[in-house]
């Protein structure tokens, strides 16, 4: 929400990698993303938050896997191998996000974005700090500090 | 390139002041010997020498102050009692503080250590009996003397060149000579000849140096000035004096000049030693012989005939050259007593050494399992040729984690200054007593145990230990005494901190907690549940904020940063005895051996220093107990026996464990429980990968590995996996709920 104000303060063109979770359109920036993989099997964690798949090895690193259907409230996501994970850095830690499919990556305006509609779920508010329209699709930003998971919390 | 020389200036002093402490620990526990005081003051002399060559005056002044009185203590004419000791604390506490203000370019405030300084000169001149103003200038004698220490042979020479030429009425190097002994005078001049055919003085007198004390004395007299050095013939000579070991005779030092005779003029002759009077001059003279570029000045006057200068540099300084060289002229600070030789590494190109060779032990387990899945028939070359490379990598992998490893010593000397302030500013008398300093553990993880440590050690100071009217009050002596502890315990290290104060005092707790809302008054809490309360946020006891500790930013900061290192926190308290901390740590994000077994689907490892046992299904003696709790017995004790699957959530618990294999486990307390699993797979090296760094701590597990396969195993945390006595929950869901309730205070 923060990142909001201070991202609306500066006209500067970003790229901004777009990826889909069912009918849903979001992006998140570009350099917060460090690869796109196809969906390998993760570990299951205990006592993790639902949306936390579990834990993928990149190269000898570990890091958690996290559902963004799950995280955003739109339901539980069945992995296949069409599933895409993003693997992203963020806060100093590294983390694969999983979701539908990536679209594209876009250059966009910071100043054309805008403001998330004031809707009462409390998740809307947290995890989108705004949308991009582009042609006619709604894209919705991903606040990524949010959406990591918290320590010890859960998803609801 | 002068920069660089400093950083290794510093990284010496640090050394060198633990040198410094160790000895000052000794002297404290009255178990010094005669080296305690001779090391000491090489510590604080080399540290002087270094200053010298940086032009640290402060530094100097006070590092001469110092070493004066580590010279009367040495000689005999300060002896050590409790003032002393009090004094060298308090001047090596400073002297800590210049050495960081130099390092970083700060400058004391003036009166800073006035004191200290004042007192060490008086403590001197009283016992020399010398007024004020036969001061000398440090600078001038710290020039000599710091050459001396570059210039030593190796040879042990009890410390003797290290005696400050400047203090007059001292008993000069005679201190340790034997009385009656018989040395051996040589003198030694060298024919030009001598150097054309390839002799080197130096190799012959390193000789001579085998067969005893050796000091050597060399006349410059005849050497020409370099301006007219050209073509000149050989003009130094030298005077060595020998104080053989046992069993040499004159013969066996004529031997070694055997294959120059005729290439030299060579005196030999035996003088008694109860003159030491007669060495002095020798050492004196030796002082003053080098000068700061020795090389380039001598070496064509020993041999104006040949090109290769090192080896034919006069022999009294070609062990300097070779050293300077070999150490790339770090100034010279080198200690006399030989020391375990060493090079300093940028600890990053380490730790990216030890990831590549993490890298490499998960590759050799991945091309391993590969071979594995191959028909049998394939080269059996081949899987012989993977063993050695699974042998090598692993103690490769070993090898490089020994680079970290760090004993706690270093760690445990910062501490002690720590117990001494904080005792002063609360008006306690305390000491701290070290055990197992030896111990090693993770540098990363040494360096980041300094807070929590030192706040740990000013609340034990300033709330554990009585004011010393309470002590004796009490019952107690005066002092305090504060206990550190390092030991490996598990394949973890245990550093546990223990004061012989009041102990926690729970009533009072108890109220404070109530008071701030983090308990209820109904809440039923058991002694060791008040105590831990201290390391809840926002909590302090103080009844007034003391100046060391009491902010209420207190334990519970102490315990984030021990939990962020994969470590936990405990504390136990006894009244009227005292409180002990203990904080068990991972030994490093290295490699362990473990267990692999498989629970609902999942595979997991158990590390082995945990494991005591396993029992296969059906061999296990399992009875039924209330709430579907269940115990095994072994060798007429019962154990609780802990569902592994269930534990961590992974499946409602079993109806019943028939098919289950049972791995008896003993944690740190000591405590054993047996846990259910699955299968048990084979035991392996894995390589701990951590998982806070990219997510967070998960109760009941450790760390995560790499297997062969690439897939993710967990590593289980045993610990959490033994039910704690008559608290019903298992410690993994005691530490759950902890973690919840940490979140939300």
């Amino acid at each position: 929400m923060s990142e909001q104000a201070t991202q609306e303060q500066t006209d500067e063109r970003i790229e901004i990698v777009s990826f889909a979770i069912g009918e849903q359109a979001f992006c998140l920036d570009i350099g917060h993303v460090l690869e796109i993989r196809g969906w390998t099997s993760t570990t299951t964690l205990p006592h993790a938050p639902d949306y936390v798949v579990g834990m993928m090895n990149l190269r000898g690193a570990v890091l958690p896997v996290i559902d963004l259907s799950m995280r955003l409230g739109l339901g539980k996501t069945i992995p296949e191998s069409r599933h895409v994970i993003i693997i992203a850095h963020i806060d100093e830690k590294s983390v694969g996000f999983l979701v539908d499919a990536v679209s594209n990556i876009i250059t966009v305006n910071t100043d054309e974005i805008k403001a998330t509609p004031e809707v009462s779920s409390s998740r809307t508010a947290a995890f989108i700090r705004g949308v991009y329209t582009l042609d006619d699709t709604i894209v919705r930003a991903i606040d990524v500090h949010q959406i990591m998971p918290q320590e010890a919390m859960s998803a609801a | 390139m002068m920069s660089d020389l400093r950083d290794m200036f510093f990284e010496e002093c640090d050394d060198l002041l633990e040198v410094l402490s160790t000895g000052l620990e000794e002297l404290q526990n009255e178990t010094s010997d005669a080296e305690t005081i001779n090391s000491m003051f090489r510590s604080v002399h080399s540290i002087k020498g270094g200053a010298g060559a940086f032009g640290l005056d402060r530094l100097i002044k006070f590092a001469h102050a110092f070493e004066n009185v580590l010279d009367d203590l040495r000689s005999n004419k300060l002896e050590v009692d409790g003032t002393i000791t009090a004094l060298m604390f308090s001047g090596f506490d400073h002297l800590n503080d210049l050495v960081d203000a130099a390092r970083d370019d700060n400058d004391l405030p003036e009166s800073d250590g006035a004191a200290v300084l004042a007192e060490l000169k008086q403590t001197t001149q009283n016992a020399n009996g010398l007024s004020g103003d036969e001061e000398e200038d440090a600078n001038e004698v710290d020039s000599d003397d710091f050459v001396v220490q570059a210039m030593d042979f190796g040879l042990d020479l009890g410390g003797d060149d290290d005696t400050p030429a400047d203090l007059p009425g001292l008993p000069s190097l005679g201190g340790d000579a034997v009385e009656g002994a018989m040395l051996f005078v040589v003198t030694f001049k060298a024919e030009p000849v001598l150097y054309t055919r390839g002799h080197d003085p130096a190799l012959l007198f390193r000789a001579l140096g085998e067969m005893g004390d050796l000091s050597i004395e060399a006349d410059r007299e005849a050497v020409a000035p370099l301006e007219s050095l050209k073509d000149a013939p050989a003009a130094i000579s030298w005077t060595l004096t020998l104080r053989p070991d046992d069993g040499i005779d004159e013969s066996a030092i004529r031997e070694i000049f055997e294959f120059v005779e005729g290439q030299c003029v060579l005196q030999i002759s035996e003088v008694a030693a109860e003159t030491p009077a007669g060495e002095a001059p020798t050492t004196e003279a030796e002082c003053e012989a080098p000068e700061p570029a020795p090389v380039a000045e001598a070496a064509p006057a020993a041999a104006p005939t040949k090109a290769k200068s090192k080896d034919k540099s006069p022999p009294a300084k070609a062990p300097k050259a070779e050293k300077q060289e070999a150490k790339g002229g770090d100034g010279g600070k080198k200690s006399s007593e030989p020391r375990n030789s060493t090079i300093r590494v940028d600890l990053n190109r380490v730790d990216r050494l030890i990831n590549l060779v993490g890298e490499l032990v998960i590759s050799e387990a991945m091309l391993r399992q590969s071979m594995n899945e191959l028909p049998v028939s394939a080269n059996s070359a081949v899987s012989e040729a993977i063993g050695q490379l699974k042998t090598l990598s692993g103690v490769l992998q070993e090898s490089v984690m020994a680079i970290r490893a760090q004993p706690v010593r270093g760690l445990f000397q910062r501490m002690s200054r720590i117990v001494r302030e904080s005792s002063r500013q609360a008006g306690k008398t305390s000491r701290l007593v070290m055990v197992g300093e030896a111990t090693e553990v993770d540098k990363t993880v040494t360096e980041r145990l300094v807070e929590p440590l030192t706040h740990m050690i000013r609340n034990s100071v300033d709330h554990g230990l009585e004011k010393p009217e309470d002590r004796v009050a009490a019952g107690k002596p005066e002092m305090g005494t504060i206990k550190l502890e390092a030991a490996h315990r598990s394949g973890r290290v245990v550093i546990s901190l223990s004061d012989d104060g009041a102990g926690v005092n729970r009533p009072k707790v108890r109220q404070k907690a109530e008071e701030k809302g983090l308990i209820r008054p109904e809440d039923d809490l058991t002694d060791s549940d008040i105590d831990n309360l201290l390391f809840r946020a926002g909590f302090s006891t103080a009844d007034e904020i003391s100046q060391l500790s009491g902010r209420g930013v207190g334990m519970d900061v102490v315990r984030s940063e021990i939990q962020a290192l994969g470590g936990r926190i405990n504390l136990q308290s006894e009244p009227n005895k005292g409180t002990t901390i203990t904080i068990s740590l991972p030994l490093t994000l290295a490699v362990m051996e473990g267990m692999l077994i498989e629970v609902a689907g999942e595979s997991l490892v158990v590390p082995t220093v945990a494991l005591r046992e396993t029992l296969q299904p059906g061999q296990a003696n399992i009875h039924d107990f209330c709430d579907g709790d269940r115990g095994l017995s072994v060798n007429d004790s019962m154990l609780p026996i802990v569902d592994l699957g269930e534990a961590l959530g992974f499946r409602p618990p079993l109806p019943d464990f028939s098919n289950q294999s049972l791995l008896l486990i003993e944690g740190e307390s000591g405590r054993r429980s047996a846990l259910a699993v699955d299968g048990i797979v084979e035991q392996r090296e894995v390589v701990i990968k951590g998982l806070e760094h990219n997510y967070q701590s998960i109760p009941g597990i450790a760390a995560a590995t790499i297997l062969g396969n690439g897939k993710i195993a967990l590593i289980v945390d045993t610990d959490q996996m033994i039910p704690s006595p008559g608290n019903g929950n298992t410690g993994l869901l005691k530490g759950s709920d902890m973690a919840e309730v940490n979140s939300y205070v």
